[in-house]
């Protein structure tokens, strides 16, 4: 479902260019549970990114459930993040001065459900992480467990295929960093979303199916991958 | 986003970030209050000048001698020099006509006037009993100058309640007989305090009959004539009929000035108009400041708010969605300061009506409105960059900045 054909980003830092990927090429099946791992700047994140569609390649071409997304507009690139890409990230990034079933609610809001239909959805999405009674909290009345827990059921509310995973358990101690990690499998399990996590930590990196390793822009190894 | 929602997601991040909110509402309100309280002020001194017009007489037609070639209400001409002398007899002359209602020659002076010991300078008006009505003014007791022949000097006179208490006190005026320069005058009435009107303080007048005056003056030349028509659509033909008559008698030379008083009026009115607009104009200046702070203080709204805005481009939210949410925040900002600054607008221009209470304020509605239209427009115009900014953010960075 994720075809990426021949990947070049390179960034322009003042007069220089600097490249962050060199000629990826990468093909993710509907249902796969995979890791990007490598040491800082090996250009895990901007794959992730161009992956998610926050940020296009240089060149080369990106084939996502046999769309060509290379060369959409700003309009159609938001819509397919809405509509099949989830996000979670590191640092959480839900809005303080929302509670936690407004937070959740955020995708749909952008995506002009009706707020009938929201309400079941959140309590659904918040029932699922465990939440329910977390529901009118704010974010900095949440331990980070239940801040990250709030962030993937805001990523996951609108049934995404795609969930992309930043340094997910990187700002979590290990208890609930565990937890995060069991409720994404168990994601990926029941419900058959793709899984992407990029991750320093090579105990997470290990309970993936398949491990994609990068250093300067490469993908170097990836092992583990299923027969198509 | 639907509308409500995109209203609600509006207020919450507006009311997260009070200082900054109230600071823009504070900024706008005064933007506003200023315009409606100097457009008040404004169209509160073009009401009283027209009231004080009105106060002069209704239909009123004036004769200045001294002929001036300008033409409309410019102040010049009532400042014309003689050529001839303006009488009691032209007054006379001038009455007989179908359209006119009543006329009264005027003679204007001083004269010291003295009771007793008492004594002080005092205007002295000279004119006939139709004067009273031609100017609208009210006795307080007594009477008025008596319906003679107005060449006939009576000593008889009327005077200004404060007058009348300097040099009265607390005796009875009336019957009483007073000095006014080298002859004696009875006095016969009190004038009843009302107010001014231009330049002529009714409670500090003593008026006598117009030939009385010629006398005590020494001279037959009147300050002015004025003429009251029947109607309004008869001041032209008064107007005409005047000149004639004075051609007539002056040996067919028009050595007088003839003014309408809606000439005098419109006149006033464009001047007042066109101040009113003016004070308007620079009171909108502090609107652009208002704008230009908006701006600002959403451009650094948007460098606080950066990794919000790279959140919601994630979650799927097009450019034009972080437009419309940035420019939905300005014109809320706008509306709500605009309600604030006209409530404030409106009790300023009620404190200023409590302070100077002779001043008929009220801002005009097309300053309210154009404030109102100005203050929405100002946020959305300054709104727009900081909008657009927002919006081109890049995600990724946008979701790195701390």
């Amino acid at each position: 479902m994720i075809r990426l054909e021949a990947i070049h980003r390179v960034f322009q830092v003042g007069d220089q260019e600097v490249p962050a990927l060199d000629n990826v090429s990468l093909s993710v099946k509907q249902g796969e549970y995979l890791s990007i791992m490598g040491p800082s700047g090996s250009g895990k994140s901007t794959l992730l990114n161009i992956i998610g569609l926050l940020d296009q390649p240089t060149s080369g071409k990106y084939i996502l459930d046999q769309d060509n997304v290379t060369d959409l507009d700003d309009e159609a690139l938001a819509k397919t993040r809405r509509e099949r890409i989830g996000f979670v990230f590191q640092f959480f990034h839900l809005l303080p001065r929302l509670t936690a079933a407004e937070n959740v609610e955020l995708p749909m809001v952008l995506d002009r459900i009706s707020p009938a239909k929201r309400k079941q959805r959140v309590n659904d999405a918040l029932n699922a992480m465990g939440l329910s009674d977390r529901t009118h909290h704010r974010p900095d009345q949440l331990s980070g467990g239940q801040r990250q827990r709030v962030a993937i059921a805001r990523a996951t509310v609108l049934e995404p295929r795609i969930l992309l995973a930043d340094e997910p358990t990187g700002n979590l101690d290990r208890r609930s960093g565990q937890d995060v990690i069991k409720i994404l499998e168990g994601l990926n399990k029941e419900k058959g979303i793709t899984l992407i996590i990029v991750t320093h930590d090579p105990e997470v990196g290990h309970r993936t199916h398949r491990q994609i390793h990068m250093i300067d822009g490469r993908i170097v190894e990836d092992a583990g991958q299923r027969p198509s | 986003m639907r509308y409500p929602d995109i209203m609600i997601f509006v207020l919450g991040a507006l009311s997260r970030y009070r200082v900054r909110t109230s600071l823009i509402l504070l900024a706008m309100s005064i933007g506003i209050a200023s315009i409606i309280v100097l457009t008040s002020l404004g169209e509160g001194a073009r009401r009283y000048v027209i009231g004080e017009f009105a106060s002069l007489g209704t239909n009123l037609v004036i004769v200045i001698p001294g002929r001036s070639e300008t033409s409309g209400g410019s102040p010049a001409m009532l400042l014309g020099s003689t050529t001839r002398d303006l009488t009691i007899a032209d007054a006379v002359a001038i009455k007989r006509h179908a359209a006119v209602k009543q006329v009264a020659p005027v003679f204007v002076g001083a004269a010291s006037i003295s009771h007793n010991q008492r004594d002080r300078d005092a205007p002295v008006l000279g004119s006939t009993s139709e004067l009273l009505d031609i100017r609208h003014w009210k006795l307080a007791r007594g009477k008025f100058l008596p319906t003679v022949d107005p060449e006939r000097a009576n000593s008889v006179c009327v005077l200004g309640t404060k007058i009348r208490n300097e040099l009265f006190g607390n005796e009875s005026a009336l019957g009483q007989w007073v000095r006014l320069g080298d002859r004696r005058f009875r006095v016969i009435g009190i004038l009843a305090s009302e107010g001014r009107s231009i330049g002529v303080d009714v409670q500090d007048l003593v008026v006598i009959p117009a030939a009385s005056a010629r006398i005590l003056f020494n001279t037959p030349s009147l300050f002015r004539i004025l003429i009251e028509a029947k109607t309004l659509d008869a001041i032209p033909a008064v107007k005409k009929h005047t000149i004639n008559t004075i051609k007539a008698r002056h040996q067919g030379e028009e050595d007088v000035t003839v003014i309408t008083q809606d000439a005098v009026l419109s006149t006033f009115d464009r001047i007042l108009k066109a101040l009113t607009v003016t004070v308007a104009g620079i009171a909108a200046i502090s609107l652009g400041v208002a704008g230009i702070l908006i701006m600002n203080i959403m451009l650094v709204a948007i460098s606080q708010r950066t990794a919000e805005i790279g959140l919601l481009k994630a979650l799927g939210a097009p450019a034009r969605q972080i437009v419309v949410l940035f420019l939905a925040e300005a014109a809320t900002l706008s509306f709500v300061g605009a309600c604030l600054g006209v409530v404030l607008g409106e009790f300023g221009s009620w404190v200023i009506g409590k302070i100077y209470p002779t001043l008929p304020l009220g801002a005009p509605w097309w300053a309210v409105l154009a404030a109102f239209t100005t203050a929405i427009v100002t946020g959305l115009v300054f709104g727009a960059l900081p909008a657009r900014r927002a919006a081109r953010l890049d995600p990724v960075l946008a979701l790195a900045h701390k």
